[in-house]
């Protein structure tokens, strides 16, 4: 089945980035109460405002769990400002399966929950 | 016993294809039924025949369609055996019925301080109206816990029900477990403390024989699409005490008497709740739907469903990381709520649903039951008349083939 190929499935078994930072410049949480989907993503800086370290937590769907490890794994090194400017199409290419419109909302919770995150911090500091 | 195979004859729906050769198992009756050709073929007879407004013309086509839309009520009224149509107030669905009664009835007669009973298994649609009201008003809201088999504790219901609950409202049939609650028993015991009684008929008027008078229940609420009928139709019964007492909920055309520019005054039950133009063909698909699940029998379905659920509880207690949740078949209606160890709801939806087998995954507009049980979310196949054992069995099988996918 296209939706969850092998890829989705082996990132729901072994996420990657999964964990916790001891100290981040910006730590979020979202749900998303309609199915239960939670992440957390935690976010450290190094000295140019690039992402240095990533780490997520999380439980919910296969979607939303693959989702999250294939987000943290393609910010590494960026700006904010590209985090602030990643758009959902891009993740939902990473993704790379078709998604019905339920399903993206799964789909997209990692992304939300970063740039609500990386908003937390003030624009000039990138 | 139902003729099973003939009665599906009558649901053109379930003779599609959900994917090329993979034909429709629908397992969420309980989120909405499936509708019977006389159905569809009383509302599009209607639309092609008849339609005109209801109450108001003069004419040919108005007074059809006024005595089509109005024996329905009539055929709704003896279905729960109501002592009159009068009593049979049209809403949109159950969530209105009780939002109608939150808001004229609740506003009136719930003051500071009064105490509201609820239960923890209730649907959303017998929590919000009353969070709202409660809010409002300053009232107290308590809760009748359930215990782990998913029936209601009763134990402590001595202290939850007191001279200070003013309204106590329940569901007959809760939406997740499938229990089959004692409504009788509570409705004596919200008598007993002068409380007014509210039940959420929406799971069981479709399953099984409801007789209002035998519960003697002061509201009752429940939606048509959940028994054959359409969507955008749901019936408020009411005790005629009551309804007479109580204020409008909408303004507009056909609930007043005289309007003048200095105020208005109000038709007689039920129309007095009826403002504007109502769903008529909707009115007329119920009422069709009560006679073709009246020609079938009440009992009838409600053993099919009996021995339908025995049937999915024991082949489902067979799938290896499953979870079951509520009571043995003997005390609950065509509801099999699960989990699968080491997966989402979702996922296992949306894997089987590529069977064909369409079952809901979610908290089912109960999410304190779930918060209750621990868990984010349950998956919940729901059987009607139209359900067969074969349907069961690709079910199953497809919950095995979703472990193998997800290498469990």
């Amino acid at each position: 089945m296209d939706i969850y190929r092998e890829q989705i499935i082996d990132l729901y078994e072994h996420p990657l980035n999964y964990g916790k930072l001891e100290t981040a410049d910006f730590s979020y949480e979202e749900d998303n109460p309609l199915c239960g989907d939670v992440i957390r993503i935690d976010v450290k800086l190094d000295a140019e405002n690039c992402v240095a370290q990533v780490a997520w937590q999380g439980n919910g769907c296969a979607i939303s769990q693959a989702s999250a490890s294939l987000l943290t794994e393609e910010i590494k090194g960026m700006t904010l400002t590209d985090l602030r400017n990643f758009t959902a199409e891009r993740l939902l290419e990473l993704i790379g399966v078709p998604l019905s419109l339920a399903r993206r909302k799964c789909a997209l919770l990692s992304l939300k929950v970063l740039q609500t995150g990386a908003a937390s911090l003030p624009s000039h500091s990138d | 016993m139902l003729d099973v195979e003939k009665i599906r004859t009558d649901f053109p729906i379930l003779s599609r294809e959900v994917y090329p050769d993979v034909p429709l198992v629908y397992l969420d009756s309980a989120a909405t039924s499936q509708k019977p050709q006389v159905v569809i073929e009383a509302m599009d007879a209607y639309y092609r025949q008849v339609n005109a407004n209801v109450h108001r013309g003069i004419h040919r086509l108005s007074e059809e369609a006024t005595n089509a839309y109005e024996e329905a009520r009539e055929k709704v009224a003896r279905f729960i055996n109501a002592p009159d149509s009068s009593q049979i107030i049209y809403v949109r669905n159950a969530t209105e019925g009780f939002n109608l009664v939150a808001y004229s009835w609740g506003r009136h007669n719930i003051q500071a301080g009064d105490e509201i009973l609820l239960t923890e298994m209730e649907h959303h649609a017998n929590m919000v109206p009353w969070h709202i009201l409660a809010e409002e008003k300053g009232a107290v809201l308590r809760y009748i816990p359930f215990l782990p088999d998913g029936t209601l504790d009763l134990t402590n219901l001595e202290s939850l029900l007191t001279e200070k609950t003013r309204l106590f409202s329940f569901t007959a049939v809760s939406n997740v477990f499938g229990t089959i609650n004692p409504v009788r028993q509570l409705v004596e015991a919200g008598h007993a403390v002068g409380a007014v009684v509210m039940v959420d008929a929406a799971q069981a008027v479709p399953h099984t024989a409801v007789d209002v008078q035998a519960w003697d229940c002061d509201f009752m609420a429940f939606s048509g699409h959940k028994m054959c009928g359409p969507t955008g139709i749901g019936i408020l019964y009411g005790k005629r005490e009551l309804l007479e007492a109580m204020p409008p909920f909408m303004g507009g055309g056909d609930m007043i008497r005289r309007v003048t520019l200095a105020g208005s005054t109000w038709n007689d039950l039920p129309w007095k709740f009826e403002a504007g133009t109502p769903s008529i063909a909707e009115g007329i698909g119920l009422g069709t739907a009560v006679d073709y699940l009246s020609s079938i029998g009440m009992e009838s379905i409600h053993s099919h469903e009996q021995f339908i659920t025995n049937y999915a509880l024991e082949a489902l207690s067979e799938v290896k990381g499953i979870t079951l949740y509520g009571p043995p078949a003997s005390q609950r209606a065509g509801v099999a709520t699960f989990t699968l160890q080491g997966m989402h709801p979702h996922d296992i939806s949306e894997v089987v649903d590529k069977d064909g087998v369409a079952i809901r995954a979610g908290h089912h507009c109960a999410m304190p039951l779930h918060q209750r049980l621990g868990v984010s979310s349950t998956a919940r196949a729901s059987f009607y008349l139209y359900t067969t054992t074969a349907e069961i069995d690709k079910l199953v099988a497809s919950l095995i083939r979703t472990r193998k996918l997800f290498r469990l």
